[in-house]
C-alpha cells in the first residue's frame, strides 16, 4: 500500500501578511531574524498573500533535474530532503520547480527548502492567526488503510456521497466481529444488504423495519451475550430512520443502555426514496414534500436536534461528528466503540447529499467543512462523567449564508428565511453552551 | 545453433536523464511491460552534468549515482550497461547491439545524448587532449588535473567554464580559448559574460575570446597551438569542450529521419513507427521558433524523457510536449548567473534591463508585443527559473505588473504562480 503523508496547508483568508511564520522559520532553520532566508515565503499585498513554499510534491521536478542525487523523496514521511553533502549548487533545482518550494538561500550561498522540521514545522504554531495548518489526517489512511475493507468493492452510491467512506472507515474499525443493522435508507440502498442472496458486508448483516432497528439489534446483542460470544453490536441508520418512526425503539435501547453503538448518518431527509423531508430537516430546505412554488418555500418547522436528545438519555456515549473533520471522528468512533462495551452509544454524523440537496458533487467534504464553519452543526461529546463539550470552537462562526449558498435546496430562501436561520444558529449555540457550562459546574 | 533473439516491451538505449525520466513514466501507467535498458556506458547512471564536480573532488564518484541496483529490481528493468546501440532495423523492431547480439522490441526509445563534437583542427589527432562527458573522462580528467601547470581549455561553453574554473582551484594556471567574441555565447548577453570574464581574470584565468586554432601539434610540455593570429600556446593539458553532437550514428540506414538531431514529433516519436527519441539526442519543436531544434540541456532531457514514455505507455493523461525552452542555471565563483527562454527580442517586444554597480545585480527581461515574458537573464540576481518557464510557458500578460516584475521578479513571479496554483 502506498503511503499518505501531513502536509503544511496555507489558508490566504486568514493571512494578514505578519510575517511571523517567516520569522519563526529564519530563526529554526538559520539561527537569524533573516525573512529572506525563511523556507516559507508570504507575498502579496494588503489583503491578498501568495505563498512559496515546498509542497513535497508526490512526483517532484527539483528530484527529476538535479544531477547530483541530492534530492530525494522519503517514502515514510513524504518529505523532500536535500542533502548537502551530494549538493554542487548547480541551482538546476530551482528550474526544475514551478513554485519555487526549493530556492537559493543568498547568505549560505546553497539552495534551501522545507523539510517540515521533521514534522513539526515551526511556522505553523508562529501563525497568530491560524492561517497555517499542519494537516496530520493521512495519519489515519496510514493507520488504517492496510486493514480489512469489510465492504463489497462496489457499491451502488450517488457520486460523491460521504457515506461510502463512513461504511468503509467504521466497519475496519468495529473489525469482523460486528453484527450490523441496517434499516432502510441510504446504506442498504448502496448495497450493504446486498442483492440477490449474498450481502454486500463481510459481517453478517440485517435489514429491520424502520420502526424496530434498536430493538432487534438489543436482542440479537443479548443472545450472543447469552451464548457467550462477544460481538460488535452496530446499527447505521438514516436520520428517518432514528428520529421519526424508529425514535421509539432508539430511545428505548438507549433508556436501558442496552451495549450498541447506534450510528446515525443525518443526510436531513429520507434521501434514497425520492428527498422527502424527515424530523431532521432543517427550515426552509427544499424537499420534494416541501417544495418550492408560488406559496410555499421550504420546510416550514425547524429541525429536531436528536443527538441533543440522545444527551438527555443520559447514554454512555454521545456525540457530533461531521466526515470534513476526520481526525475529531475517528477519536469519536473510538471512544464510542469502547463505550458500547458497556452501554448504549450514539454517534450522529453530519453527512451532506449532493443529490438531495443539490450541489456538485466534488463539493460534498466543503459543503460539510462549511456547515460546521458557520456552527449551523456544532462538534461535541458528551459522558455522564464529563458531561458536554466541544470538540471544535464555535467562536467566530462564519455567517449562515457562507453555508446556505453552497447548495441548491436553499436558493430560494426570502431575506426574512435567512434571518430566521441566522438566528436558529444563534440560538443552537446559546443553547449547547450552556449545556458545556452545566459541565463545568459538575 | 542459433541464438534466441531476445523480445522485450520497451527497449531503451541510454541510461542518464531523458532514460530515467521515461522509466519512470512507463512504470506509472504500466507496471508490469517488461523494461531493458540497454547503454553505452559502464556504470550505474549518473549525470554528465555533475562530472566537473568529480574533476574539482567536490563530488565522490561513488556517490554521484541517480539510481542503484535496487531501483531497476524493484522496477523490474533489465539493466544492461557495456551494451550500445550498434544498428536499428526500425521496419522489423529489431535493435542490434555493439555485442552482434539482437533485441526485438515492441516500443524503443532513444536516449542516447551527446557526445564531445571534436573540431577539425589540423593536427588535432596528433596530440593528446581530454573531453569531458563521461564518467570515465572526468576521472582520467582529475587524474591529470593535479599534475597541470598550464591547461588550456578549448571552447567557452559552459562546459568548457565548469572545467577551467575547477583546473583553476585546483592550482593550474588556465588559459580558455574562444572563436567567437565573448564567453558563454548563446547563453549570455555581452554584459553577462563580462562579468563572468572578470570573475575567471580575477581569479587569475587567462582568456583568449575570438581566437581561433588553426593547428595542433606534440611538444615536450604536451601540445603546442598555434592561433590564426600567429600565437602560440603550449599546454600541458588540453580540454576540448567546443560542443556536442548527438549520438546517433546507428541509425545510418534505418530511415529513421534526422537533421542535427533526431526529428521528432509533439510526442517524442520519430518518423518510424514504434520509435521514439527525447534528449540530447533528439531534434524537437523549439517553443519560440515552433521548428525542430536542439536544446540540449538537462531539463529538457527530463521533459523529453516523460513525454515519450507516457506516450509508449499509452497513458491517458500525457499532454503534448509545449516546445523547447532554453534554461541554464550557471554557478561560478561563488555566483550565479541564471538564464530562462529566448535572448531574441520579437518583433515589437521590448528589452528592459537594470545593472546596480554597488551590488553587480544585472537583471535583463525581454517581452513580446503581447506583454508576456520570452526571456530573463540576470548575474548575481536570483529569480526562480522554474517560475519564470512557467510564466513563459503559458504566456501569462505581464503588462500589468511590468514595473514591479522588473524591480522584483522573485517575488512577482511567485505570487502569479501562487494564484495558478488555486
Ligand atoms: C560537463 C557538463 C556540464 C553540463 N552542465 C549542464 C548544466 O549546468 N545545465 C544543463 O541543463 N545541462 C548541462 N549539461 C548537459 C546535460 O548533462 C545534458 O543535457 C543531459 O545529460 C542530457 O541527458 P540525456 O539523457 O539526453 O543524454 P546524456 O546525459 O548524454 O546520456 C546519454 C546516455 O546514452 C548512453 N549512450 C550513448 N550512446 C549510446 C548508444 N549508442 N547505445 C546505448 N547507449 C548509448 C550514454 O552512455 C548515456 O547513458 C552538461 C553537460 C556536461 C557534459
Ligand atoms: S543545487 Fe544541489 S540540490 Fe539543486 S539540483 Fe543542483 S545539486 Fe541538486
Amino acid at each position: 500500500m502506498g503511503r499518505a503523508y501531513s502536509t503544511i496547508a496555507f489558508d490566504p483568508a486568514k493571512c494578514d501578511g505578519c510575517g511571523d511564520c517567516m520569522t519563526a522559520c529564519a530563526q529554526a532553520k538559520t539561527g537569524t531574524d533573516d525573512v529572506a532566508r525563511s523556507r516559507i515565503q508570504i507575498y502579496g499585498r494588503e489583503k491578498d498573500f501568495e505563498l512559496a513554499l515546498c509542497r513535497q510534491c508526490a512526483d517532484p521536478k527539483c528530484v527529476t533535474v538535479c544531477p547530483a542525487g541530492a534530492l530525494n523523496k522519503d517514502g515514510t514521511t513524504g518529505v523532500i530532503g536535500w542533502d548537502a553533502s551530494k549538493c554542487v549548487d548547480c541551482l538546476l533545482c530551482t528550474v526544475g520547480c514551478a513554485y519555487a518550494g526549493i530556492a537559493l538561500d543568498e547568505t549560505a550561498g546553497h539552495v534551501s527548502k522545507c523539510d517540515t522540521c521533521d514534522g513539526n514545522p515551526a511556522c505553523v504554531p508562529a501563525c497568530p492567526h491560524g492561517a497555517l495548518k499542519y494537516i496530520t489526517t493521512a495519519n489515519i489512511y496510514n493507520e488504517v488503510g492496510d486493514w480489512e475493507d469489510l465492504f463489497a468493492p462496489g457499491l451502488a452510491g450517488c457520486q460523491g456521497c460521504n457515506t461510502e467512506l463512513l461504511m468503509r472507515h467504521t466497519l475496519r474499525r468495529v473489525g469482523p466481529d460486528t453484527v450490523l443493522a441496517t434499516p432502510p435508507g441510504c446504506v442498504p440502498g448502496m448495497g450493504s444488504v446486498g442483492f440477490n442472496g449474498t450481502t454486500g458486508t463481510k459481517i453478517p448483516v440485517f435489514h429491520p423495519l424502520l420502526t424496530n432497528t434498536a430493538a432487534m439489534l438489543a436482542g440479537i446483542k443479548r443472545q450472543y451475550k447469552r451464548v457467550g460470544r462477544e460481538v460488535q453490536a452496530l446499527a447505521i441508520a438514516g436520520d428517518g430512520g432514528a428520529s421519526d418512526v424508529g425514535f421509539q425503539s432508539l430511545s428505548g435501547a438507549a433508556e436501558r443502555g442496552e451495549q450498541m453503538l447506534f450510528m446515525v448518518v443525518d443526510n436531513e431527509g429520507y434521501m434514497n426514496t425520492g428527498m422527502q423531508r424527515s424530523s431532521c430537516t432543517p427550515y426552509g430546505a427544499w424537499t420534494s414534500t416541501t417544495p418550492v412554488g408560488e406559496t410555499s418555500r421550504g420546510k416550514t418547522q425547524d429541525a429536531k436536534n436528536l443527538p441533543l436528545i440522545m444527551v438527555n438519555h443520559r447514554c454512555a456515549y454521545v456525540a457530533t461528528a461531521s466526515t470534513a473533520y476526520m481526525e475529531d471522528l475517528y477519536e469519536k468512533l473510538d471512544k464510542a466503540i469502547l463505550a458500547s462495551k458497556t452501554g448504549f452509544a450514539y454517534l450522529h454524523v453530519y453527512s451532506p447529499c449532493t443529490t438531495g440537496w443539490r450541489f456538485p458533487s466534488n463539493l460534498n467534504m466543503e459543503v460539510a467543512r462549511k456547515a460546521v464553519e458557520t456552527n449551523f452543526v456544532m462538534l461535541w461529546e458528551y459522558t455522564p462523567q464529563e458531561g458536554l463539550h466541544f470538540t471544535k470552537s464555535v467562536d467566530n462562526p462564519l455567517p449562515v449564508t457562507e453555508y446556505l449558498k453552497a447548495m441548491g435546496r436553499f436558493r430560494h430562501l426570502a431575506p426574512e428565511q435567512v434571518e430566521h436561520i441566522q438566528k436558529k444558529v444563534v440560538e443552537n449555540q446559546k443553547f449547547v453552551e450552556r449545556m458545556t457550562e452545566h459541565a463545568h459546574v459538575g | 545453433m542459433d541464438r534466441a533473439i531476445e523480445h522485450t516491451k520497451y527497449l531503451i538505449a541510454g541510461s542518464s536523464h531523458a532514460a530515467l525520466e521515461a522509466i519512470n513514466a512507463i512504470r506509472m501507467h504500466d507496471a508490469e511491460g517488461p523494461i531493458t535498458v540497454v547503454t553505452r556506458d559502464s556504470h550505474l547512471p549518473y549525470s554528465p552534468t555533475v562530472l566537473p564536480y568529480v574533476v574539482s573532488g567536490k563530488s565522490a564518484p561513488a556517490r554521484i549515482f541517480l539510481r542503484d541496483e535496487d531501483f531497476f529490481a524493484r522496477n523490474k528493468v533489465s539493466y544492461r550497461p557495456e551494451s550500445a546501440l550498434k544498428a536499428l532495423h526500425a521496419e522489423e523492431n529489431t535493435a542490434e547491439l555493439a555485442d552482434g547480439s539482437s533485441i526485438v522490441y515492441e516500443k524503443l526509445l532513444l536516449a542516447t545524448g551527446a557526445s564531445p563534437a571534436i573540431p577539425p583542427i589540423p593536427g588535432i589527432d596528433t596530440v593528446s587532449y581530454h573531453v569531458l562527458r563521461t564518467l570515465d573522462d572526468a576521472l582520467k580528467l582529475r587524474g591529470a588535473i593535479g599534475a597541470s601547470k598550464q591547461a588550456v581549455v578549448l571552447g567557452a561553453g559552459l562546459v568548457g567554464m565548469h572545467a577551467a574554473e575547477n583546473l583553476v582551484k585546483a592550482g593550474a594556471s588556465v588559459t580558455i580559448v574562444e572563436m567567437s567574441d565573448q564567453l558563454t555565447s548563446g547563453y549570455f548577453d555581452k554584459v553577462a559574460a563580462d562579468m563572468i570574464e572578470q570573475a575567471f581574470r580575477d581569479a587569475g584565468a587567462k582568456i583568449m575570446t575570438g581566437s581561433r586554432v588553426v593547428r595542433l601539434e606534440p611538444s615536450a610540455a604536451g601540445a603546442k597551438l598555434t592561433l590564426e593570429n600567429g600565437t602560440t600556446l603550449e599546454a600541458d593539458l588540453l580540454l576540448v569542450a567546443t560542443g556536442v553532437k548527438p549520438e546517433m550514428a546507428y541509425l545510418n540506414g534505418s530511415g529513421v529521419e534526422h537533421q542535427q538531431g533526431i526529428l521528432v514529433d509533439d510526442r517524442m516519436q520519430t518518423t518510424a513507427a514504434n520509435v521514439w527519441a527525447a534528449g540530447d539526442c533528439a531534434q524537437a519543436r523549439g517553443f519560440f521558433t515552433g521548428t525542430p531544434v536542439m536544446n540540449a540541456i538537462l531539463p529538457d532531457a527530463t521533459i523529453q524523457g516523460r513525454v515519450a514514455g507516457m506516450a509508449m505507455a499509452g497513458d491517458p493523461g500525457m499532454q503534448d510536449y509545449a516546445g523547447g525552452v532554453p534554461l541554464n542555471t550557471y554557478h561560478f565563483f561563488g555566483r550565479h548567473a541564471i538564464s530562462v527562454g529566448s535572448s531574441k527580442v520579437p518583433e515589437g517586444g521590448e528589452v528592459v534591463t537594470r545593472f546596480d554597480e554597488q551590488t553587480g545585480r544585472y537583471l535583463k527581461a525581454i517581452f513580446t508585443a503581447d506583454g508576456c515574458l520570452s526571456g530573463i537573464f540576470g548575474v548575481n540576481e536570483f529569480f526562480d527559473g522554474g517560475v519564470m518557464a512557467q510564466l513563459i510557458l503559458r504566456r501569462i500578460d505581464l503588462t500589468p505588473l511590468r514595473e514591479r516584475f522588473v524591480a522584483n521578479p522573485l517575488a512577482v513571479g511567485r505570487e502569479i504562480m501562487s494564484q495558478t496554483w488555486r
